[in-house]
């Protein structure tokens, strides 16, 4: 686990990290009083550079770097221990879930590389198939995560048991799913830049 | 007979396919009518709310459309994780705002009024437990088992709304029910390390091996789950284990819906039992249930 230097260097106002997280989630970070229940019940501290409290002191903190190289904000499974055991109710795996999206957006270098390989591969078949083939996230998984041979001992023993499925199962409205996706990451961008970007008028318009 | 929209999710049709299997056959011999969601889609799962919050509703917002059209009003749902994300979005859907939004994205109007259920709840009322104990055929008795509910069944209770979420008992009864006998555990709700298998597998294997030696400290012969990702973490892992760590456990991984059945007289061949990468097939023959 880090240190974590007791200053703070949070922007002020609606440009701090701690604006953003209440922006996002609605969580008011500031009504945690570190008591570090979270981190005593959270399966994967033990693996994280940032224990989930040392997260959201960071976030009080305004320590954005900190935050969005963490490992922390890559390994949560959000198993929503932390939450329901919280004395302030603070909703950490939405806040975790925020911070993630953030660094995307921010095109950070995640700390977790192949947790962001195996996100990517997953969204992007369900995108593609509107169903997950596991076949394929596999497959995507090691090409992708230069990891040829992940799984690959499961491979012979799950085929034989019928456990895999060789060919992709399809929605048949795919459109409305790659639309889906499409509209989805208009409002998410919108929800940023406070600009409509289905609305917005072309970039340059030919006088 | 109680009609139930059916949300079988992806891994039901591929690496849980047994699960499906068994939901379907014991919802049959307990008067329950299954229909499954048209041309249901992927909930997202835990994946899509790593990335993007809108994605993370709208996916899950989309199966729900369907239910209504069909003309019933609950969802019942086999996998934990998806139940998660449909439950989520049902929440989610009562304020009008993200309702207007979740539209946007779908390109079409969310009402929210389908009632959303895990399938271990629908299937542990106390009328469907009266009627699962008069339709026994092969009383359990004897068999030891650690009953393992994972993070997603019970937590967070506020968006749940099923079972303790530190000390979980719905599964418990049934298997009482049927004649097991449930041990205790501490180990009830812990993570099993959930999608992380495939990106950090060294993570899975320490979190899946203190759940499997704390099961067996507790004197129980197999763990019963509710979710395909528990199980698959669980039962196909325990090779690796015993390559990293030594330990083998040979601890069968079952889904409740399999021991139901079981007990309900299908046969293991039937359930698909022999589809676990753990063998399972002994210890029923052992006790004369396959």
């Amino acid at each position: 686990m880090s240190v974590l230097k007791f200053a703070s260097t949070d922007q002020p106002g609606r440009n701090g990290l701690l604006a953003l997280v209440k922006a996002k989630t609605g969580q008011d970070v500031l009504a945690c009083y570190q008591c570090g229940k979270c981190s005593a019940g959270c399966p994967l501290s033990s693996a994280m550079d940032l224990a989930p409290h040392q997260v959201l002191r960071a976030v009080q903190l305004g320590q954005r770097d900190l935050v969005f190289q963490s490992s922390a904000i890559w390994l949560c499974v959000t198993c929503q221990t932390c939450y329901t055991r919280c004395p302030q109710e603070v909703d950490l795996p939405k806040v975790m879930d925020a911070l993630r999206s953030q660094a995307i957006q921010e095109k950070i270098r995640p700390a977790e590389r192949t947790v962001k390989v195996f996100h990517d591969v997953f969204l992007g078949l369900v995108e593609r198939f509107g169903r997950l083939y596991e076949v394929g996230l596999i497959g995507g998984y090691n090409l992708l995560a230069r990891q040829p041979l992940a799984s690959a001992d499961l491979g012979l023993p799950m085929l034989t048991r019928g456990k895999l499925e060789l060919i992709p199962r399809r929605v048949k409205d795919r459109e409305q799913i790659r639309a889906i996706f499409k509209r989805a990451a208009e409002l998410e961008l919108e929800e940023i830049t406070g600009q409509s970007v289905a609305a917005a008028p072309p970039a340059s318009v030919p006088s | 007979m109680s009609t139930y929209a059916y949300y079988p999710g992806c891994s039901l049709h591929g690496t849980a396919k047994e699960y499906d299997r068994s939901a379907r056959l014991v919802c049959q011999a307990l008067g329950l009518e299954l229909r499954e969601v048209e041309d249901w889609n992927c909930c997202g799962a835990s994946s899509a709310h790593m990335v993007s919050h809108w994605l993370a509703l709208s996916l899950p917002a989309r199966n729900l459309q369907p239910v209504e059209k069909m003309g019933l009003e609950t969802m019942t749902v086999p996998c934990a994780a998806c139940y998660a994300r449909l439950k989520d979005v049902s929440c989610e859907l009562k304020d009008p705002e993200v309702r207007a939004k979740i539209g946007r994205v779908l390109g079409d109007q969310v009402t929210g009024r389908v009632t959303v259920e895990p399938l271990i709840g629908t299937l542990t009322t106390q009328e469907i437990l009266d009627k699962a104990a008069s339709l026994i055929v092969k009383p359990l008795t004897g068999l030891k088992v650690a009953t393992y509910y994972g993070c997603l069944l019970t937590r967070p209770p506020k968006v749940a709304q099923f079972d303790d979420p530190e000390n979980p008992q719905s599964m418990d009864r049934l298997l009482r029910t049927l004649g097991s006998e449930v041990v205790e555990w501490y180990f009830k709700t812990e993570c099993c390390g959930a999608s992380l298998p495939v990106a950090r597998t060294d993570i899975v294997l320490d979190l899946s091996r203190k759940l499997l030696a704390a099961a067996k400290k507790a004197g129980a012969e197999a763990i019963v789950t509710a979710c395909p990702m528990c199980h698959s973490n669980l039962d196909s892992r325990q090779g690796e284990i015993r390559g990293r760590y030594g330990d083998d456990f040979k601890m069968p991984i079952f889904f409740f819906t399999e021991l139901l059945g079981l007990a309900l007289g299908y046969p293991a061949r039937e359930l698909l039992i022999a589809n676990h990468l753990t063998d399972a097939l002994s210890l029923l023959q052992g006790r004369g249930l396959a």
